[in-house]
């Protein structure tokens, strides 16, 4: 605080702290307070409003409390957020170790950039580009036909199988680049030293390079988590219709039944769900948030 | 217990640099031997050879006999212990010490055991289960020493492992470093670019210099009769002065300078009509009021003189402006000479030496 006001004086001190504080009021506690206040009320005709049924109450939790299908689909959501986090990880971990520790350094910038250009295409495209992809009769089943490592075509987007590619393919790079930063400020003395200790690979990655990732891992982790589990795009585009997704109900009560006192009630369950899951995660590995915001 | 290393025309480039150019030398088993040069002489790259980060491009690297080409870091009988130490902060010092053993498949009983063996070996009581962000600079050194140790090298190699100790704790690291070398009796090899570290803990020094092996030999041999100019200039002080070898009698040259003639002995490789240098050590000179019989002698004139309490550094400068060290023992009975006045460097035959510049192979 005392280095900006030094840096930049007194108005653009004050005008950034203003425009920061109005970001976050305006943009994210308001609303939120505002979503709040409405889980707690109820759906009411307009001509009731004010009226003696216009009283807070748990109701619309309950609502999600006896929808079996609901809790179920709320379930699906985190095991599949789970397993596409695990998934994350261990495609990322390689890939930013090599970027990390093996390639030449003035090399980095360009696999950065490769890396980095499918992030500016817009999620809606990239769910499409997918859902394309690994249709029936799609570019996908053809080349294996054509190469002939699979002799019918495969129905890809069955059960949850096209969510889980399009969340992996959206949201990678957001565990890459933690694991990458963390692996990379590891002295790469200590690989070697563990290698001339008699460590095999394996060895040195579990006992130097993986403890020394961990709050890179982590938050990786709870960024990749809390992404899926609030993706609304690719599970609406990649779906089968067996596959639901606890944001697409909250979708439904809010733009289909326009029921917005219940899709509230849904969102904060979501977020609250949520953030109590990883909380037991992380205090079950042992890592804590202050090793996340480093 | 402790094995040789052998080391046949190693040659090593980095795309057109060749940082180590068919050095050829054996470190006998037990022998503490010492590499010694200024930086960006290729010794790191000798050590990484024998340790086994990389392979040479040409040449044999030999432990115990066994030809190490191919064989990774993890399946050589060696132990690095690296310039920044590399010790493991996010485990306890015991566990660092035996993560060798851990590799190996040793049970915790066993290596915790041994890890306090260990620790009293290099004498670091009760610090087993401290973190080792705790420990002081010392400390990591003897951890890392003791993890080395854990894996019963046959080889132990040491990058400028003391460079980053202060000059008290340097200087009883060394005393340390040697005693621990004669009570486990592994073969040593340390690399250092400083010729106090290498002369008083070594069994043996090569000098390096632009990735060649300038000489072999015991410090004495190093320092007392030094191959070529680049061992004398690098290894202690000395006073040169150019010129022509005019003749060779005997073994004495008589050696043409600006200054006037001198007589010296030879070294290697210079013949008589060539262009070359003497060297003198500083101790082997001195000031005198007059010209010394059978002495060779120059008129100098007294510049700064340092009192260094058990010895004087007296500077002086001769006529033709070069400066020259003269180094006395200390006497309370002999006043310093004064600033300005006008005496004579003297130095015997026997101890001056002409030499041919640096070698341009490598020495075995």
């Amino acid at each position: 605080m005392s280095e900006l006001y030094r840096r930049y004086g007194k108005l653009l001190t004050l005008i950034m702290i203003l425009l920061t504080a109005f970001w976050l009021l305006a943009l994210v506690i308001i609303p939120n307070i505002v979503l709040f206040e409405f889980s707690f009320e109820s759906y009411l005709p307009v001509d009731q409003l004010g009226g003696p049924l216009d009283v807070y109450s748990l109701k619309n939790y309950e609502t999600f409390i006896y929808s079996p299908i609901h809790i179920r689909i709320f379930f699906q959501t985190i095991i599949y957020s789970s397993l596409v986090t695990l998934l994350c990880l261990c495609m990322s971990y390689p890939v930013a170790f090599y970027l990390a520790k093996v390639i030449r350094i003035e090399n980095a910038p360009t696999i950065f950039l490769l890396l980095l250009i499918p992030l500016w295409v817009s999620e809606i495209l990239r769910s499409f580009a997918w859902f394309i992809i690994l249709s029936f009769q799609g570019p996908l089943n053809a080349l294996l036909l054509g190469i002939g490592i699979i002799g019918k075509p495969i129905r890809w987007i069955s059960g949850f199988n096209g969510v889980i590619i399009g969340l992996i393919y959206s949201y990678i790079l957001f565990m890459l680049f933690p694991v990458y930063n963390a692996i990379s400020s590891l002295d790469s003395n200590q690989i070697e030293a563990s290698e001339d200790l008699g460590a095999p690979l394996w060895r040195t990655h579990w006992r130097v390079v993986i403890p020394h990732a961990k709050p890179g891992i982590a938050s990786g982790c709870v960024m990749v988590f809390m992404l899926c589990a609030g993706s609304v795009i690719v599970p609406s585009t990649l779906a089968a219709p067996n596959s639901r997704w606890f944001t697409e109900i909250i979708q439904q009560w809010m733009f289909e039944g326009l029921d917005w006192n219940v899709g509230s009630a849904y969102a904060f369950l979501l977020l609250v769900l949520c953030i109590l899951f990883v909380s037991i995660v992380m205090r079950v590995l042992n890592v804590r948030l202050v090793d996340i915001a480093k | 217990m402790s094995e040789a290393v052998e080391l046949s025309k190693v040659s090593m480039d980095f795309a057109q640099f060749r940082a180590v150019n068919k050095v050829d030398v054996t470190i006998k088993a037990g022998e503490f031997f010492s590499f010694l040069g200024p930086s960006g002489c290729g010794k790191t790259t000798i050590l990484r050879l024998i340790s086994g980060f990389m392979d040479p491009t040409e040449g044999a690297v030999k432990i115990g006999g066994v030809d190490m080409i191919g064989i990774r870091p993890n399946a050589r009988p060696t132990a690095l212990i690296f310039q920044n130490l590399a010790l493991f902060p996010l485990m306890p010092v015991w566990e660092n010490i035996s993560f060798g053993l851990e590799v190996r498949g040793v049970d915790k009983a066993t290596r915790r055991a041994k890890a306090e063996e260990l620790l009293n070996l290099v004498e670091l009581y009760d610090s087993a289960d401290k973190k080792i962000s705790q420990l002081s600079g010392g400390q990591k050194q003897r951890v890392a020493i003791a993890r080395a140790l854990a894996v019963e090298p046959k080889v132990m190699l040491l990058d400028e492992p003391l460079s980053a100790l202060d000059l008290k704790l340097r200087q009883h690291m060394r005393a340390e470093l040697r005693a621990i070398q004669k009570r486990t009796g592994v073969t040593f090899i340390y690399i250092t670019h400083d010729q106090g570290e290498a002369l008083a803990m070594s069994d043996r020094v090569g000098v390096m210099s632009q990735g060649i092996l300038q000489q072999v030999g015991t410090p004495m041999e190093i320092y007392n009769n030094p191959a070529n100019g680049f061992v004398a200039s690098f290894v202690g002080e000395n006073n040169i002065f150019e010129g022509t070898v005019k003749s060779v009698k005997a073994g004495v040259a008589s050696f043409a300078t600006a200054l006037g003639n001198f007589e010296t002995r030879l070294g290697k490789g210079v013949a008589a009509g060539s262009k070359a240098k003497i060297y003198v050590r500083p101790e082997h000179t001195a000031l005198q009021k007059t010209t010394a019989p059978k002495a060779n002698s120059v008129p100098v004139e007294v510049g700064d003189v340092a009192f260094e309490g058990n010895f004087v550094n007296i500077f002086v400068r001769d006529r033709l402006g070069g400066t020259h060290m003269i180094q006395a023992q200390n006497d309370p009975n002999i006043a310093l000479p004064a600033n300005g006045s006008k005496m004579h460097m003297v130095f015997a035959p026997e101890h001056a030496v002409v030499l041919a510049a640096a070698a341009t192979s490598s020495q075995s």
